[in-house]
């Protein structure tokens, strides 16, 4: 009797045709070679404090993709070139210093997205079609055309080649650049190395999963594995596992969906999987806050309170790494 | 350019120039850009569902627009600030695109609220939009002093009786109204450029709290009044310029610390509160 309840038990979870379905598996994979890429430099980009900055790129990128768009090209090179060009002007106008990296992106987004209005603009004039708008401001897994993923895997590899090049540097010069550079690390050059990465990782999340999902994968699994240990490596391996099994979960979801309603109208991916990124951090946050910072006075908030914290234990781990 | 149309365009963008002007200085000096972008982005998803249950969109703007700036505060109690406005955004941005998928008439209408429809602002319109934005105005008169003082120190302000965690949640719902004002007029991508262009531009320029909010709202009303004469003329998207504009304005601004051998960085805001923040922290506040 075994066999037939698991076959049911199969059947009712994953409905029929969902791993023949060919823009399916295109997505299974797509998602997670995204969301791994994403959750590996999203550990370096939660522990350095530039969520903001990775933020924003995707939404930077979508000036590069409706440029793209309307010269006719693949909007994936739009975003790589507007990305890695919008990093370094972020690092020119002064990304180092917390309050002053905050109004610097803020003010290269506000531009960025000043040309997006006016090259969204051209595109829907010239083609007649609010499509462009959509297509390039959200972005949809399941409309990935499968002639991409060569060119995604290899930006993908190079993202992931130059953050774990960096790996030791880095770590050193996230959690204490003062000491990192009382040890000869090469604090600023490091630090464009990774701005690099991060471009070319959002970049390639924000064309193939959308801007949301590229934000959502690149700081919720990290957050949530910065809060289960405070050793990098297991982190980076966590943040990745909880990336890409959130985003396979979703897009099963949404699969499943189609048949939850009458209407027979699908849930989108990027809903099911914030959903579970978010679900997932709150859970542990609360499991692991209640347990750790129960002597801790969380009252102390924001800006003092969070780094503060950060770099005790950023001292902790940086001693263990080294 | 002035016939009877374009009146509301004037007026209203009038109206969200000066609060952008007040507000922005605060979000500058607080480093809250993230949240300044964030909660327009995410209202947006409240715009979505308002049209799916058929009540106004403004009503719904100014709840997720709260939830948004509730969530941001509380989430940040326990998590670094970025990371929590990075998960609020993602999760409106989330619930945003399950009601889109619910309706299937809103393309043009995610444009309009992404890149505001200025031209098109009725004079319904206006009602609302100022009565939200003296709202704005006299909130942050009502907290001027305790929140310069937390924004500034926040170390000494909590010694003296100023919980910063209020003052971060006071100010994030300031963004939110300031949000809930702005967004249907002129959409989420230029409250966002009109809350931190302006401001850091006057900040460059002097670290007086009293002139960087005036001189702040003077550039956000000469950036936005270019911008629809500019756009008037060419013919092109208003968005387009008030990014441009502040970009320039903004450059010009460090230019011009760079010029007169102050450190740009400082003018920025930059130094505040990591390194040599406390004696400077007194020097703004002395000027207040």
């Amino acid at each position: 009797m075994r066999m037939p309840v698991a076959a049911t038990l199969a059947h009712v979870v994953f409905e029929p045709g969902f791993f023949s379905s060919s823009p399916v598996r295109v997505a299974l994979v797509v998602g997670a070679v995204a969301a791994a890429v994403s959750g590996v430099v999203g550990v370096f980009t939660v522990a350095r404090g530039q969520s903001f900055a990775g933020h924003a790129l995707s939404d930077i990128g979508t000036a590069g993709g409706s440029a793209a768009f309307l010269i006719g090209i693949s909007p994936l090179y739009g975003f790589v070139v507007m990305n890695l060009m919008a990093a370094g002007v972020m690092e020119l106008i002064g990304i180092r210093r917390p309050r002053g990296r905050d109004v610097a992106t803020g003010i290269v987004l506000g531009a960025a997205l000043g040309l997006a209005a006016l090259f969204l603009y051209w595109d829907t004039t010239s083609t007649s079609t609010t499509g462009a708008t959509v297509n390039v401001l959200f972005g949809s897994i399941f409309t990935l055309p499968a002639s991409m993923v060569p060119v995604i895997v290899i930006l993908s590899v190079l993202a992931l080649g130059l953050t774990l090049a960096l790996y030791r540097p880095l770590i050193l010069s996230s959690l204490s650049p003062d000491l990192a550079a009382a040890r000869g690390v090469p604090v600023r050059l490091v630090g464009v190395g990774f701005l690099v990465a991060l471009a070319l990782a959002v970049s390639l999340s924000a064309i193939t999963i959308g801007a949301i999902l590229s934000t959502a994968l690149l700081i919720g699994p990290a957050a949530t594995a910065l809060r289960l240990t405070s050793r990098t490596g297991t982190a980076l391996v966590a943040a990745a596992a909880i990336g890409i099994a959130s985003t396979w979960l979703g897009i099963l979801l949404a699969y499943d969906s189609y048949d939850w309603t009458a209407s027979h109208r699908a849930w989108p991916v990027s809903f099911f999987v914030v959903a579970l990124v978010f679900v997932g951090y709150l859970v542990v946050d609360l499991v692991v806050g209640r347990r750790a910072s129960a002597p801790r006075r969380t009252g102390a908030t924001a800006t003092t309170g969070a780094t503060g914290a950060t770099a005790t234990t950023g001292a902790t781990r940086a001693s263990g790494a080294a | 350019m002035f016939s009877s149309f374009m009146v509301n365009a004037w007026e209203a963008s009038t109206i969200v120039a000066i609060v952008a002007g007040v507000v922005g200085f605060f979000t500058v000096l607080r480093g809250s850009s993230f949240a300044a972008h964030a909660l327009p982005n995410g209202a947006f998803a409240g715009a979505a569902a308002a049209s799916l249950i058929g009540v106004s969109t403004l009503l719904g703007l100014g709840v997720f627009a709260g939830l948004g700036a509730v969530g941001i505060a509380l989430l940040g109690r326990r998590a670094r600030h970025d990371v929590a406005t990075a998960l609020a955004i993602v999760v409106m941005l989330g619930l945003g695109s399950l009601f889109l998928s619910m309706t299937t008439e809103y393309a043009p209408e995610i444009y309009s609220l992404l890149f505001g429809e200025v031209l098109g602002v009725s004079s319904n319109a206006l009602g609302p939009t100022a009565a939200i934005g003296a709202l704005c105005i006299l909130a942050v008169l009502l907290l001027y002093r305790p929140l310069l003082y937390s924004s500034v120190l926040p170390d000494s302000a909590e010694a003296r009786g100023i919980p910063s965690f209020r003052m971060e949640l006071a100010f994030l719902l300031v963004i939110a109204l300031t949000t809930t004002m702005a967004v249907p007029v002129v959409g989420t991508l230029l409250i966002f450029t009109l809350l931190v262009s302006p401001a850091a531009t006057a900040r460059s320029f002097t670290s007086r709290p009293t002139t960087a909010i005036v001189l702040s709202v003077a550039i956000a009303l000469v950036t936005v009044w270019a911008a629809i004469a500019l756009s008037y003329l060419s013919n092109l998207p208003i968005g387009f310029f008030v990014g441009a504009i502040g970009a320039s304005t903004y450059a010009a601004g460090r230019g011009w610390a760079a010029w007169r051998g102050r450190r740009p960085a400082a003018g920025a805001g930059a130094t505040d509160g990591s390194d040599g923040g406390d004696s400077r922290g007194r020097t703004v506040l002395a000027g207040a």
